[in-house]
């Protein structure tokens, strides 16, 4: 008995936990940290159901994006007759449609992803933080096979990309941030305001209208630009273009500094008001 | 006894109950009326007083924990009892940090997992292999720490045949098994469970005991344990604290602590924590157990009648509300009396009165704990008046052998079967015909 007081006391000393109302933890992320296998399993637990339960899930990962790009083609290239950058019309489409598929669909499930796993929030401690980020990297791997379809697209079209689609991981990072921010804001409304849900889909359907992904922001007017970038998915769409269709593409700077400050804000503000409204959850969902 | 590996000094936790609102989250809309409503009676009476919409009579305090103080020395094994309502999930979600107190502090010198519910992150897609990882993650164990468990998690649970199986093909008994060994094999200092031993058969559940005092004795952890299992709680625990109403009523060694909560049930059995109607306007104020001589106990023989009594409160006048009182078991529902079925009603519920209801003979096997549960709907048959709430629970005591039950291991069988027992007759191929009426024997 003696020595297993001895071990229970040498373990104890390195774990040191004060509940207190009001104390957000110190350790929150250290804790978060702690908690990456989770984070990794939860998200494999998404893949793996999703790609599982509809059986043409890889198909319908293909189908769509392919399907949308050849009606924005037909419509903006053909009839609209807009002008390209002087790319196939089908790549200047697809290299849009990468990033906002990606933040559309990060946006609809992270924003509910917290309604979706209330019974963990409930039954289990773990940084909640965690729930809104694995439903966002759940989209990646629809971001992949999109990616893969634009390489088919540029072997077809024999466009060669230049030394800048190196430069893609920054936007992908940019367009992660874009949806993670909004999505984990709408998420955390919508624990204690139901009705967000309803909102998400007008943001969806909106935003498709209201960025560049079936023409090119040149059509834009120049001093209508550095209003239209107020839009953050205008800088990463630019983005986008700039780094896969090469020297033809040219970005609008200010614009793009823009859409990136407001991104940073938007996550900043994000995680700060999900951080005050955590502490709450367990209690309301 | 070294310094204390829980410490919980004056702990409190608040709720706002809501009377007017069903739901604890809010519609924006809803805020949004009510802000405009404000405004609007701003603008036609300015002096009025500035009363925030939230903060009028339709919220209500409500102290799930007062004033909990209490000390778990290290490789102590502590029951926490009490009736439903007293505060113990609440207490125990705030020492999973799962909720936050409002009042008080806790001091823990060790990590802690909990099990609040079994299963928790189970995806039914997902085969029982995958789960094993993904439950694992969920409960705070490592990748390489499952994999280091995983044969014995398989061999504990006696799934192995069924590993690459989707778990919504499993029987909820695999299920739970699986579940729970998954939990068995972490290693926190201290360990948290809330009563999740009342799901899977009864040879399962001992071996879940088994395990848990290993855990505790074996390898010294640290275990606080829920259960309304008084032959749990007094196997696997040294300690017990008794939450009455949100407040420690004892905390001691655990046989004096059921012995009193025991007497405690018989005198008092039954609900006290007020249940009130989602429109506010009934409060129930007491539901009561009694047995054929009008006596108030919790312990019934089987086939004897019992009375369950509803003292109610109508702050103002209800119309023929529908109310229905239901006996559940391990196994789901068994039987009630539903006044949507039978029609009887209440013309008006008014003041204060009271309800009963007798069954006339309780067909119930002994060795399994039944809960009873009640409900209620408005006039119209469809709003809902009172939730399904589970009131209290009672225990059916008695052998084999008092019921005529000959067979060998009945009484061990009992426990695990289903629990509503019919008369019947077999008639066998030598001739014999022999009728069972297992509970005309227990009936003086």
């Amino acid at each position: 008995m003696g020595h297993k007081d001895l071990t229970a006391a040498s373990e104890s000393t390195q774990f040191d936990l004060v509940i207190e109302p009001g104390r957000s933890f110190r350790h929150y992320w250290r804790d978060l940290w702690q908690y990456r296998e989770l984070f990794y399993f939860l998200s494999w637990r998404d893949i793996l159901v999703r790609y599982k339960q509809t059986a043409i899930g890889v198909a319908w990962g293909i189908l769509r994006p392919l399907l949308t790009m050849i009606v924005f083609t037909v419509i903006f290239g053909y009839l609209a007759k807009l002008p390209s950058e002087g790319v196939p019309y089908p790549i200047l489409v697809f290299a849009a449609m990468l990033p906002w598929q990606f933040f559309s669909g990060s946006l609809t499930e992270c924003s509910n992803s917290f309604i979706t796993n209330a019974n963990m929030l409930t039954k289990i401690y773990f940084p909640r933080l965690i729930v809104p980020a694995s439903a966002v990297i759940v989209n990646l791997v629809d971001f992949l096979i999109s990616f893969v379809i634009l390489g088919a697209l540029m072997a077809w079209y024999r466009f060669v990309p230049s030394w800048r689609v190196l430069t893609l991981p920054v936007f992908l990072g940019m367009a992660f941030l874009a949806s993670f921010g909004l999505g984990l804001l709408l998420a955390t409304l919508n624990v204690k305001y139901r009705d967000f849900r309803y909102v998400v889909p007008f943001i969806v359907q909106f935003g498709l209208y209201i960025s560049p992904v079936g023409f090119s922001s040149s059509v834009v007017p120049g001093k209508w630009r550095l209003l239209y970038s107020i839009n953050p998915m205008v800088g990463v769409i630019d983005g986008f273009r700039w780094a896969i269709l090469g020297g033809n593409s040219h970005i609008y700077w200010p614009g793009f500094l823009l859409s990136a400050v407001l991104t940073l804000m938007i996550f900043l503000f994000a995680v700060r008001y999900f951080r005050a409204a955590e502490r709450k959850f367990a209690d309301i969902i | 006894m070294g310094r204390p590996i829980i410490t919980v000094e004056g702990l409190g936790k608040k709720y706002l109950l809501s009377h007017q609102r069903r739901e604890p989250y809010t519609a924006l809309r809803d805020v949004m009326a009510e802000k405009a409503k404000g405004l609007g009676r701003r603008l036609v009476r300015p002096f009025s007083g500035t009363r925030s919409p939230f903060s009028d009579s339709s919220l209500e305090e409500f102290w799930a924990l007062r004033d909990v103080s209490f000390e778990v020395a290290p490789g102590d094994r502590v029951g926490i009892i009490g009736r439903n309502g007293a505060g113990k999930s609440t207490l125990l979600k705030i020492l999973s940090r799962i909720t936050e107190p409002t009042e008080g502090r806790v001091h823990l010198r060790g990590r802690v997992a909990s099990l609040l519910e079994v299963g928790t992150g189970f995806h039914p897609e997902l085969t029982g292999r995958e789960n094993i990882f993904l439950n694992g993650a969920v409960l705070g164990m490592t990748k390489v720490e499952i994999r280091k468990k995983f044969d014995e998690i398989v061999d504990f649970a006696e799934v192995e045949k069924f590993l690459d199986t989707p778990v919504k093909r499993y029987s909820s008994g695999m299920y739970v098994r699986l579940a729970f060994a998954v939990a068995a094999h972490l290693e926190p200092e201290i360990l948290v469970v809330d009563e999740v031993l009342a799901v899977g058969d009864a040879a399962f559940q001992r071996k879940c005991l088994g395990k848990m005092e290993d855990v505790a004795s074996q390898e010294g952890r640290t275990v606080l344990f829920v259960s309304h299992n008084m032959a749990a709680i007094q196997t696997l625990c040294q300690r017990a604290i008794w939450l009455d109403a949100g407040k420690v009523e004892q905390n001691r060694e655990s046989e004096p602590v059921i012995n009193a909560y025991g007497k405690h049930l018989q005198t008092a059995n039954g609900f006290s924590a007020t249940l009130r109607s989602l429109d506010g306007n009934i409060e129930i104020e007491q539901i009561r157990l009694m047995d054929g001589n009008d006596q108030n106990t919790s312990v019934y023989s089987p086939g004897s009648p019992i009375t369950v009594e509803i003292r109610y409160h109508a702050k103002r006048p209800v119309h023929r509300p529908y109310i229905w009182i239901g006996i559940r078991s391990q196994f789901g529902s068994l039987f009630g009396a539903n006044m949507l079925m039978d029609g009887v009603r209440p013309e008006v519920l008014e003041g204060r009165g009271t309800i009963r209801c007798t069954f006339h003979s309780l067909p119930l096997l002994p060795n399994q704990i039944y809960r009873v549960m009640f409900g209620g709907r408005e006039a119209d048959g469809l709003s809902l008046l009172f939730k399904a709430t589970e009131v209290t629970h009672l225990i059916v005591a008695g052998s084999a052998e008092e019921m005529g039950l000959k067979g060998e291991h009945a009484d061990s069988i009992m426990g695990q079967s289903a629990p509503v027992l019919l008369p019947y007759t077999w008639e066998l191929p030598d001739g014999r015909t022999v009728s069972v009426n297992p509970f005309q024997q227990v009936q003086k």
